[in-house]
């Protein structure tokens, strides 16, 4: 699959080349090929569809009907409108101006949300932060189990009442804590759920309510398909996402639905997960993505070529 | 109360036009990719529905609808036929072993799973061989005191192998009818992790030869198109005999399995359609795709 898209415009533009003088219809003919490794990237349907329009713009105004490397040309165009749509800057966290910081996470069941507040409250101790995790995932069997157990590896401190408490009400005494103590920021881990569940989309509405976070991040799987738009909307929507977090990152998944979320709602890219360790966080690199979802690894210094 | 509103009641619609044109081919494909069949199996059922246009066999919208739905179950219905016969026998161990990427629902499949074997009547040990991720052997203890389920189980960072051993000695020792084994989530490109899976196999097979006689890949039906290489991988390092398809009851169509049963042939075995044990069924082509895909749904 890797390299496939190079190959694959490469040849388009050689049995082009051999008649001549490129036309329309041959960046059409290769744009078909950039829309299908997209589609297989993951990248949403309509995404790829508003996508295609746009590069197809530029490629016909642009050089490359007179290009000499028109394959490269293409790719090129594509890489920089990836990268523009997946936010060319990166977009640090936000800090409260008064402190505690609150940092909700939230996301679909198995995303990797617990995961990636111990890994949070890793790095921004590291950074020199006094964290406080938060344990409000009261429905997963042994879940508040694990964040203390990651807590307790790592010596990051871990708030919780148990199962039996509204995580509402646990949520709001840890921010309490939290200021009291002087703890900054406050990291919660909530249960997963699925957007269209009612009654637990209200309970993270409360838990916002109460406690006005300063970020509210989605966690998404890497491995997600064409989904990912409609949850990503749904999250947004209710609770209004100040950014996103991609996991699992560090298998062979292009990421595609990082892209579809970022053009449909809109919300920075904030970190990555690429392991299942602590020290697995890293910042977001545009340029990166956009390469791995095109699956190519030498797609710069092909464009350097170029 | 789960509004789900899914784009699959649009499939419907679709069809309720006067003759097939290129239009409705167009709209079919954005639904088969927006299911996540991905571009190779959808064109795959598109040009056999092109197919049996061409021969005259389908006419109309309405019997292109009933031919897509056909197709579609087919494709399913031809994995199914790889499916090895579950034989289960009293006292002897039936070993089930529980792979999947990070994540997918293998430790409530597993709960899902002893609660279905128990209600067959039969008996039914745990075995906790995730023993890396935080508080997974406490998330499987946890299963196993509200199923009423023994767990074999050895300290957080424990080998996975040593787990597994006891696990199987415990079975042949108490008679036991099924044994479930939890593995660590694991990404299929971690050539180290895919190895620790053989190892478990071997370890299995040192007591039963023909064992293990499942072996389930968990796959989340919010997967794209890497679900495939998951299958590829999985299959290849750890003899993949079923899929059981979770988190059925989110918006997914899990679609991918569409793809994973085209190009590897790989049956699906169970269905996951949410957090309690109960959330489970054995897993029925049509039912799925007329549930899923031609939309005739309740809640
Ligand atoms: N390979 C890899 N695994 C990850 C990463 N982040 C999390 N995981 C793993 O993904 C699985 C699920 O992670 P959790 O943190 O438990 O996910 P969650 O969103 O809290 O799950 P629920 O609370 O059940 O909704 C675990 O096996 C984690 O170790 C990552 O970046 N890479
Ligand atoms: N909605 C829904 N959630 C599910 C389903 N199956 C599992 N889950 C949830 O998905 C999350 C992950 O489930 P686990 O069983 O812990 O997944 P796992 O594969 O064992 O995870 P790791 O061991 O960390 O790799 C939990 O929050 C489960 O409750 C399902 O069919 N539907
Ligand atoms: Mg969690
Ligand atoms: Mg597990």
């Amino acid at each position: 699959m890797f390299e496939a898209l190079t190959d694959r415009l490469t040849q388009v533009f050689q049995r082009i080349g051999r008649k001549g003088r490129l036309t329309e219809e041959d960046v059409d003919e290769a744009l078909r090929e950039v829309r299908r490794a997209l589609l297989e990237a993951d990248v949403h349907y309509t995404v790829v569809r508003d996508f295609i329009a746009a590069v197809r713009e530029r490629a016909i105004g642009e050089e490359v009907l007179r290009s000499l490397t028109p394959a490269q040309q293409v790719i090129a165009i594509v890489h920089q409108e990836l990268v523009r749509v997946l936010g060319s800057e990166r977009v640090p966290l936000l800090w409260a101006s008064q402190p505690p910081t609150i940092i909700m996470l939230v996301g679909l069941q198995g995303s990797g949300k617990t995961t990636q507040v111990a890994k949070l409250g890793y790095h921004l101790r590291k950074e020199g932060r006094r964290p406080l995790l938060v344990a409000a995932d009261i429905y997963r069997p042994a879940a508040v189990e694990q964040l203390r157990t990651l807590g307790k590896q790592h010596d990051l401190p871990v708030y919780d009442e148990g199962t039996k408490v509204d995580p509402v009400e646990t949520v709001k005494h840890a921010v309490k804590v939290a200021r009291d103590q002087g703890y900054n920021p406050v990291i919660i881990d909530t249960a997963g759920r699925l957007q269209i569940d009612e009654p637990m989309m209200q309970e993270l509405e409360r838990m916002a309510e109460a406690v006005r976070p300063t970020e509210i991040l989605l966690v998404a799987d890497a491995m997600t398909g064409q989904e990912a738009v409609n949850v990503a909307k749904e999250f947004h929507r209710r609770l209004s996402l100040t950014g996103l977090i991609l996991t699992k990152l560090d298998g062979d998944a292009r990421g595609g639905a990082a892209l579809s979320i970022r053009a449909v709602v809109g919300v920075p890219i904030k970190f990555i997960g690429t392991g299942e360790r602590v020290d697995a966080l890293e910042p977001f690199y545009p340029d990166r993505l956009a390469t791995r979802i095109l699956g190519m690894g030498d797609v710069l210094s092909l464009i350097e070529k170029a | 109360k789960r509004s789900r509103q899914g784009i699959f009641r649009q499939i419907v619609q679709l069809f309720e036009r006067s003759q097939i044109d290129r239009e409705l081919f167009d709209d079919l494909e954005a639904l088969l990719i927006q299911a996540d069949l991905g571009v190779a199996t959808t064109e795959a059922l598109l040009e056999r529905l092109q197919e049996r246009v061409r021969r005259g066999e389908v006419r109309d919208p309405v019997e292109a609808r009933e031919a897509l739905r056909e197709e579609m179950v087919a494709l399913l219905e031809a994995a199914m036929r790889n499916r090895r016969v579950k034989i289960y026998q009293r006292g002897v161990p039936f070993v089930s072993l529980v792979v999947g990427v990070n994540g997918t629902g293998k430790t409530t499949t597993i709960a899902k799973l002893a609660r279905y074997h128990l209600d067959q009547g039969r008996t039914v040990l745990l075995v906790a061989a995730d023993t890396f991720r935080a508080a997974a052997i406490d998330q499987l203890k946890a299963w196993g005191e509200r199923l009423g389920v023994p767990v074999i189980a050895h300290a957080p960072g424990a080998d996975p192998g040593a787990v597994v051993f006891d696990g199987m000695q415990a079975a042949h020792n108490r008679g036991i009818d099924v044994l479930l084994i939890d593995t660590a989530g694991r990404l299929h490109t971690k050539s180290n992790l895919m190895a620790e899976l053989a190892k478990i196999r071997r370890v299995i097979q040192r007591h039963v030869p023909d064992a293990p006689h499942e072996v389930l890949l968990v796959i989340d039906a919010t997967t794209g198109q890497n679900g495939l290489n998951q299958a590829r991988v999985f299959t290849e390092a750890a003899g993949v005999t079923d899929i059981a398809l979770t988190k059925l009851d989110g918006t997914a169509k899990g679609g991918i399995a569409f793809a994973i049963a085209r190009e590897l042939g790989i049956p699906i075995a169970y269905v996951g359609t949410g957090e309690k044990p109960t959330d489970f069924a054995e897993f029925d082509p049509e039912a799925y795709v007329d549930a899923l895909f031609f939309g005739d749904e309740e809640d």
